[in-house]
């Protein structure tokens, strides 16, 4: 799970990590409220989304008077931001954060990932700060300073230390960017995040450490532990698709294909997709809908990817292990039934009782395609949609 | 032979009388396992399905002599139990829980590693969907009818997908040896390597097949492995070849973040490795056959 910029800022701060003045708004009046309770003369406006680019599409603004302030506010608000990671939709600009502006001397790359390699937390530092973390690592990989933490101790001082040193910082601030690299390892660690970001970690020039922008995604699957975590998703910075299929317990990625795809199983379905691709068409999306597949997981599954207005036809590939071919057949046809669906389908069955599930889709009156292999599921449900086109 | 277990092994269920624990003991009892009790807290001293139930694996393993055990407790407290099974001296544990933290998984494989070596349990999973030795065994969750008994070994993150190709060399009259299923997570307990390792040395297993995805380093481990230790043919595929980048794929590891993630890396790495690569998931039965027919 994504969070804003301002969210993971108030974390990290718990933690220790300082953080320059500032304060939410929603409206341009509170915008304009914040920059005169944070004071100074100059303020920077950033549109809280979740998304990365933003300054290159527009989303931040230096302005140098509380006018300037409500103005670029009342821009921004309401907007659609799009950037280089958010694909043509872009993401509504609902909340701002409105920060003081700092001189900065310089700027420092900050991150910490879940290393899938030594299955450890891995810290990773550059001096080639504000940067995007693959541009460094195309442009400048030397600068790149690598550090595994051992997960029964954590970061240790010594390790900090020499992070700091490496990233070439005066002696009279290495221990405050210690601390503040450990602070941010605690936050990872007693969170459960999988990323953690600071770009840019600055060194202001009066000598001062501060993180100017911070990214935090946390592991889905730790987020019963932390219900304050929970809390702070939101809904309007996620696709309607994937947010509906989150809050039904399927699993669900839409892409910009035409055939949506039905699928048990994480790795069946990209295999099936990538089968589609194969024979010349192009997956709507990504959705697993779990090991039984009953009769109203079926017609959830349909619902939701009947959602995309570019589905023009949709493929149904269910391997029957543990539950039944007949069983999974009857639930494709009352969901069917019930749906009134308009766009061809095609059903492939295969596993337990097969035979049986296939007399039930024939002996349906429901017009559907069906179909014995992956090979053959896959050219139908391509050749459906491409005579649908033609019609 | 096989691997990772046989008909004799025995083998405990850790959250035995749960709803799905009952329900797959009864599977695994009835395709030939060896069960010989369950753990669940709290209901130590009863019996369920007819086997002695334990409060702890200690007490168990000291009362049956269990060597392996096969793990369906809930997401929070799964990884308590995968270390509860290492403590309590089995040599292999096979965790189905799918969900369990990231961090967690982190903490289970470094308290794994204040056992030596040879002393240190086999973690298979976890989101896995066990290992079935055709004929002899099942410590898994997969309908066993649709292996046939053969020399086919199978290493794969996902099931169903598993599933799709187990039946295609079936209706291709091939046959597996083992099918091991290592999981869809970003941090799993045995890789594609340790079970490529145990299938060289299996005298059954003639071909090793490979299904992997996107996202993590160990496909392209296991292909460098491939290249420099296996002398039996290994077969590859990595579903995801649609998958766009940083989305996960509903398996929490099938996420492409990184250089040499993606399923067209992966499969460009397979390939200089010398693996014979399964160009469409229709295609499983007929390259198997082929690979198979080259070593005949």
């Amino acid at each position: 799970m994504d969070i804003h910029e301002y969210q993971a800022k108030a974390l990290l701060s718990d933690f220790g990590v300082p953080i320059p003045l500032g304060g939410l708004a929603y409206s341009p009046e509170q915008a304009q409220y914040r920059a005169t309770e944070i004071g100074g003369d100059q303020w920077v406006v950033k549109a809280q989304v979740h998304t990365g680019g933003r300054g290159k599409a527009g989303g931040i603004r230096v302005c140098h008077s509380e006018h300037e302030v409500w103005s670029a506010a009342d821009e921004m608000l309401g907007s659609r931001l799009v950037t280089q990671q958010t694909g043509s939709r872009g993401r509504g600009v609902y909340r701002l954060y409105i920060e003081s502006v700092a001189e900065i001397d310089r700027e420092i790359y900050l991150g910490f990932v879940l290393d899938r390699g030594t299955e450890r937390v891995m810290l990773v530092a550059s001096a080639a700060g504000g940067m995007e973390i693959e541009q460094i690592a195309e442009d400048d990989p030397d600068s790149l300073i690598r550090v595994v933490i051992e997960p029964a101790v954590g970061l240790q001082g010594f390790q900090a230390r020499e992070v700091a040193f490496a990233l070439g910082l005066d002696a009279s601030i290495v221990t405050e960017a210690a601390n503040t690299l450990r602070a941010c390892y605690r936050s990872f660690r007693d969170l459960d995040a999988t990323m953690v970001e600071i770009n840019p970690l600055v060194v202001t020039a009066d000598g001062r450490i501060l993180a100017l922008d911070a990214k935090m995604t946390f592991d889905d699957n730790a987020l019963f532990k932390h219900q304050q975590i929970s809390e702070l998703r939101d809904k309007s910075q996620e696709d309607p698709r994937e947010m509906r299929a989150t809050d039904r317990g399927l699993s669900y990625v839409g892409l910009e294909g035409s055939i949506g795809c039905i699928i048990n199983g994480a790795g069946l379905a990209m295999a099936t997709m990538d089968m589609i691709k194969h024979s010349g068409g192009e997956p709507a999306n990504f959705l697993d809908i779990g090991g039984g597949a009953s009769p109203e997981r079926v017609a959830k599954a349909f619902n939701l990817v009947l959602s995309d207005e570019n589905v023009k036809g949709v493929l149904v590939n269910i391997f029957a292990g543990i539950n039944r071919c007949d069983w999974v057949a009857q639930g494709v046809v009352k969901a069917m039934q019930d749906l009134n669906i308009q766009v061809p389908v095609v059903v492939r069955l295969s596993g337990t009782k097969v035979e049986e599930g296939r007399r039930i889709l024939e002996e349906s009156s429901i017009p559907l395609i069906t179909a014995d292999t992956l090979a053959e599921a896959a050219e139908k449900s391509v050749a459906a949609v491409s005579d649908e086109a033609t019609v | 032979m096989s691997i990772v277990i046989d008909n004799k092994t025995p083998i405990l269920v850790q959250g035995f009388t749960g709803r799905i624990g009952s329900f797959h003991s009864e599977e695994m009892i009835e395709y030939g396992t060896n069960i010989v009790g369950g753990v669940t807290p709290g209901r130590g001293g009863t019996t369920h399905q007819g086997l002695p139930v334990f409060d702890t694996v200690k007490a168990a393993v000291t009362a049956t002599g269990a060597e392996a055990s096969i793990v369906f407790v809930p997401p929070p407290f799964a990884a308590d139990a995968i270390m509860e099974a290492a403590d309590g001296g089995l040599r292999t544990c096979v965790c189905i829980t799918d969900g369990i933290p990231a961090q967690d998984m982190m903490r289970v494989k470094r308290y794994m590693r204040r056992y030596k070596a040879d002393k240190r349990m086999q973690l298979i999973g976890p989101n896995c969907a066990g290992v079935i030795s055709p004929g002899k065994a099942l410590l898994g969750i997969m309908p066993g009818h649709i292996y046939k008994e053969g020399e086919v070994g199978i290493i794969g993150r996902s099931g169903t997908l598993g599933y799709e190709a187990a039946s295609q060399l079936k209706a291709e009259g091939i046959g597996v040896s083992t099918s091991v299923g290592i999981g869809g997570d970003p941090i799993n307990g045995s890789s594609f390597k340790d079970h490529l390792a145990a299938f060289e040395k299996d005298s059954q297993t003639r071909v090793v097949v490979m299904i992997g995805e996107i996202g993590g380093p160990q496909e392209a481990a296991a292909a460098e492995f491939t290249r420099d230790h296996m002398t039996k043919p290994v077969v590859g595929y990595i579903a995801g070849l649609t998958a766009p980048k940083g989305r996960t794929m509903g398996h929490a590891g099938a996420i492409v973040s990184a250089a040499g993630e993606s399923a067209k890396e992966k499969v460009d790495i397979l390939r200089a490795c010398g693996v014979t690569v399964v160009e469409r998931p229709s295609e499983f039965g007929s390259t198997v056959g082929q690979v198979l027919a080259a070593v005949s």
